[in-house]
């Protein structure tokens, strides 16, 4: 192992990592927004807007994340549409994330039976008042797993976005690779700047996914 | 008491599942301080007339009143009337993520806005009438079924419903546990709570009722005084009804 080389080019690791962690998170963010707006269509089986949806939930689950980007950066400029490698990152990031998040918000939703939905209602709660303090607290402990789940996967399929030029670690490691064949070294990094970033949020999921089973009985 | 105001009037309900017909043209009146006990088969419809005095289903004719005004489903003054129905299910319908005290005091907080100190109080007063003070911290899971129904019976009474409703309280409790729950809808008869009661107990309904109404293939049967129904019932159905829940060999 070359520890000069590791000392060298790890600052040019930990400005990718910053790169993949905050389009990572943007997309992320927006995916979740997606997701319960999604879930709540289809909750409340809103007409139209539920067929939108049901479409879009199956585009984005049954295509690669790197079929979406290359449609995003190759094939919108020829509509007269050019995106930057970063937006590219964030919307397909968010595309791919938002079908998994709804599926995930939904099930969560769906949990919580008719019965809990009707005494709610029969004690003059009003529909925002169920959601809110029935239907929301017993849905998260359902969903919370899925979502960190998702997460998690969201954030490793950030490793395609080299293919949009976008210098992530992926991007950086692969530079590297070409330039001084310092292929161990290079790897090494790679794969623990991917664990510096994922494994503290692993660890924060499985302490809020204990917390919320406790609370859920 | 004056017996004469109506608390719940039901007028020529039909209530369809398709093209089942499951009330079929029912009119049904109850006074205030009455406790009327509905029996029948199971599929008679006697649930489905409950949910349909809440507003849970939608019905295809005829009018439900609370004190003259109409119970609608879907409509917005439904959460006006529901304030003052109470109704307790079959199920054990608490709500799992919250304390007894939580479960009882939401909606007093919530939907009426009333103090927290005075929901507070309330609450310890309703639960110490039912036996249950010392779990007012305690969750739904660490109770037995028959004192989640009673804290359901609290939950209801908490809002001073003008008519409880109560759907087969006991129909899924160990049979040791129908006692405790029945002895308290007892006392709220006796203490003068209009209710309309759905229930399977034969000896309870009795005891309970100043009127059994006997519903089979969606229309009332027979109505009367208990002691008359269960002990000389005039229609056939009834008889044959009521043979059921005796047993020689």
């Amino acid at each position: 192992m070359d520890w000069s080389f590791i000392q060298k080019f790890a600052p040019m690791y930990v400005e990718a990592a910053v790169l993949t962690v905050t389009i990572g998170v943007i997309g992320i963010l927006l995916a979740v927004v997606i997701g319960l707006v999604c879930a709540l269509v289809k909750y409340y089986r809103i007409p139209v807007a539920r067929q939108i949806v049901a479409v879009y939930i199956e585009l984005s689950r049954n295509t690669p994340l790197i079929v979406q980007l290359f449609f995003l950066y190759f094939g919108l400029p020829k509509a007269g549409i050019l995106l930057s490698s970063e937006a590219c990152g964030i919307i397909g990031l968010a595309f791919l994330g938002g079908s998994y998040m709804a599926e995930s918000f939904l099930s969560g939703l769906r949990s919580v039976g008719k019965v809990q939905l009707e005494s709610a209602e029969s004690l003059g709660l009003r529909r925002g008042q169920v959601m809110r303090y029935i239907v929301i607290p017993q849905a998260a402990s359902v969903s919370v797993p899925a979502l960190a789940a998702n997460v998690i996967f969201l954030l490793k399929e950030t490793s395609v976005f080299s293919a949009v030029s976008l210098a992530d670690l992926m991007y950086v490691a692969k530079d590297l690779i070409g330039m001084y064949y310092n292929t161990g070294e290079a790897l090494t990094m790679l794969v623990a700047a991917y664990l510096v970033i994922i494994l503290p949020i692993s660890i924060v999921f499985s302490v809020l996914e204990r917390r919320m089973r406790r609370a859920g009985n | 008491m004056n017996m004469a105001e109506h608390i719940i009037d039901i007028n020529h309900l039909v209530k369809r599942f398709g093209d089942n017909i499951i009330l079929n043209d029912l009119s049904l009146s109850v006074s205030k301080g009455e406790v009327v006990v509905l029996i029948g088969p199971s599929g008679c419809g006697k649930s489905t007339l409950l949910r349909c005095l809440n507003g849970l289903e939608p019905i295809q004719g005829g009018t439900v009143m609370l004190h003259g005004e109409p119970v609608e489903h879907g409509k917005a003054s439904l959460y006006n009337i529901r304030q003052k129905i109470g109704m307790v299910f079959q199920s054990y319908d608490l709500f799992p993520h919250m304390t007894v005290l939580k479960n009882i005091t939401l909606s007093p907080l919530k939907v009426q806005n009333r103090s927290r100190e005075e929901v507070t109080e309330n609450a310890m007063a309703l639960l110490k009438r039912v036996g249950l003070e010392d779990k007012a911290n305690s969750y739904p899971s660490e109770l037995s079924g028959g004192q989640k129904q009673r804290v359901a019976i609290v939950r209801s009474l908490i809002m001073n419903p003008d008519i409880m409703l109560l759907d087969e309280i006991t129909a899924a409790l160990d049979p040791e546990m129908v006692h405790e729950v029945l002895n308290v809808v007892l006392g709220l008869a006796n203490s003068g709570t209009t209710m309309m009661i759905v229930t399977h107990e034969m000896a309870f309904a009795e005891a309970v009722a100043d009127r059994v109404v006997f519903l089979d293939g969606g229309v009332i049967v027979e109505e009367g005084a208990p002691k008359e129904f269960f002990h000389d019932p005039k229609t056939e159905r009834a008889q044959r009804f009521l043979k059921t829940f005796t047993y020689s060999r």
